[in-house]
């Protein structure tokens, strides 16, 4: 499903984020990205969805090479990518439920069909009755998890999640990642990165680990 | 198809909502651009009164030559071959003096003013109807013929409406750059109306481009809110137009009662304002696209 090949990322200015980074997903697997902060997990989440490009090296994605993808191509792989961002980017000029509504405006789906589906993907992530909230009345928990119903409402086959867990007490924590384990139970693929160990208690999930760019 | 056309009209009903959000901004460039629109277009519309004026009274032009008071008869007979003769004269007609001051009573109303008149102060005349040509061939012929002897003098009836024309095709000319002016400035309006719009909304296209929008899909709005505008823009100008030319129209009544004519100006034709509001309409729209084809390139997320 996603396959890095001897990937090295240099940001302008010189400094090299990532170094001969190469690994492969297989479809339907979750998979945990750690690493100290600055080792490169962002990094290596936005080359997925070709928010950044490498500078050599191979990043593919159901067999296409993103690091070449023309701009054209680029909404089409993004709309089968769900990602949770590091700084949320939640809209603060719109209703809980318009932010949700979004990717499935870009994809054109009709009215009832879309709302059929933000309240799905509301409901899954327990915000249901916050719809007509505005996202900044949210706490921090509650802000992570519409990001989240905003990454699966358009059901991605893919679901990149940079530090969902980020600065949440271990409760809210708990409760993210057992909305991940749902889904991956219906087969989705994830990437999930943290810099904080504590919530990886849960064995069989295969980890990868970056130190200064290099995967260990 | 319906589906695509109602997605479009959620587009548009999202656009309107938000020029109508910022109620008086909004409707101040509504008033600016149908102020700049309203410039030519009131001024075409006058040009084309008077255009109208030129045509209704022009006619065929006619050249009138009035004969010396002492002019005797054998004098008309050499005349009225000569001229029947002369190459550039399709017709022409003898108006004997008398027949000239019945005329004047009859289409002045100053019969009784006339009838008290001691003797009959008008000349013999001939009308000519000269064969069709421009206004210096009518001017040329008019010299001419003037230099007759026994002619006293040679009028071109219609000289004026020849000069009008002239003018008129100034006037054109000068509602032509007006209107082009204009329209840049409608346009530089727009274009900095969806700057803006767009620097206000640069997180959420960010986030749109992040989740997959294409560029059709973020340019939309935008270029619908200059369409909108122009059109909004282009029906206060027509009202503008039409509204001034109401009060002119009523000043022309009390006029036109001194004068004892009827004038009224005519509004816009259906034709016409189907072209202003398209074409404000397409300025609008074209502003925006220049807009977004420039600022929308700068906002790459990361
Ligand atoms: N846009 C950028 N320009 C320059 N340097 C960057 C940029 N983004 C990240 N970096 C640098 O690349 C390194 C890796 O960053 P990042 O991938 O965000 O790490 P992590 O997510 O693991 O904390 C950091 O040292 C960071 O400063
Ligand atoms: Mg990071």
């Amino acid at each position: 499903m996603i396959s890095f090949k001897q990937v090295h990322k240099r940001y302008p200015g010189g400094y090299e984020a990532l170094k001969g980074v190469s690994f492969d997903v297989a479809e339907g697997e979750m998979l945990f990205l750690t690493g100290h902060s600055g080792a490169g997990k962002s990094t290596l989440l936005k080359l997925i969805a070709a928010i950044e490009r490498p500078n050599s090296g191979s990043v593919l994605v159901n067999n296409q090479n993103v690091g070449v993808l023309k701009g054209g191509a680029l909404p089409y792989l993004r709309r089968n990518i769900g990602i949770i961002f590091q700084d949320h980017k939640l809209l603060f000029d719109r209703s809980v439920f318009d932010n949700v509504l979004l990717p499935l405006q870009i994809c054109g789906f009709d009215h009832r069909e879309s709302g059929k589906r933000v309240r799905a993907a509301l409901d899954k992530v327990g915000l249901l009755k916050r719809e007509k909230s505005n996202p900044i009345a949210l706490s921090g928990g509650e802000q992570q998890r519409l990001c989240i119903a905003r990454a699966i409402v358009n059901r991605p086959a893919i679901l990149l999640a940079d530090e969902p867990t980020g600065n949440l007490d271990t409760d809210y924590a708990r409760e993210i990642m057992a909305i991940f384990n749902s889904f991956h139970q219906v087969g989705a693929t994830l990437l999930i990165s943290t810099h904080d160990e504590s919530v990886l208690q849960d064995g069989g999930v295969r980890r990868l680990t970056l130190k200064e760019g290099v995967l260990q | 198809m319906t589906r695509a056309f109602a997605l479009h009209l959620g587009v548009l009903r999202a656009v309107l909502r938000r020029m109508f959000a910022s109620r008086l901004a909004g409707f101040l460039n509504i008033l600016a651009i149908g102020i700049a629109l309203s410039l030519p277009a009131g001024m075409y519309l006058l040009l084309q009164n008077a255009q109208g004026l030129v045509a209704q009274f022009s006619g065929t032009p006619q050249i009138s030559l009035f004969l010396e008071m002492n002019a005797k008869a054998e004098d008309v007979d050499r005349l009225h071959k000569q001229l029947a003769q002369h190459p550039a004269v399709a017709g022409v007609e003898f108006v004997t003096r008398a027949q000239a001051l019945e005329q004047l009573k009859q289409s002045t109303g100053l019969s009784d003013l006339i009838g008290g008149l001691q003797q009959n102060p008008l000349p013999d005349a001939f009308v000519v109807h000269p064969k069709p040509g421009d206004a210096q061939a009518l001017d040329m012929l008019r010299g001419e013929l003037a230099k007759l002897p026994r002619i006293s003098e040679a009028q071109l009836d219609s000289a004026w409406a020849y000069k009008l024309e002239a003018l008129l095709r100034f006037g054109r000319m000068g509602v032509l750059i007006l209107a082009s002016l204009l329209s840049l400035a409608l346009i530089a309006v727009t274009f900095n109306t969806i700057r803006l719009q767009i620097l206000t909304q640069r997180d959420e296209i960010e986030v749109a481009k992040l989740i997959g929008a294409t560029d059709g899909f973020i340019r939309r709005p935008f270029l619908y809110f200059g369409a909108a505008q122009g059109l909004l823009g282009g029906i206060m100008a027509w009202l503008i137009v039409t509204a001034s030319l109401l009060l002119l129209n009523g000043q022309l009544g009390a006029l036109a009662q001194l004068y004892a004519s009827r004038f009224v100006l005519h509004p816009l034709s259906l034709g016409d304002s189907l072209s202003l509001l398209l074409f404000s309409v397409y300025l609008g729209w074209l502003g925006a696209w220049l807009s977004v084809a420039r600022h929308l390139s700068q906002i790459e997320p990361r």
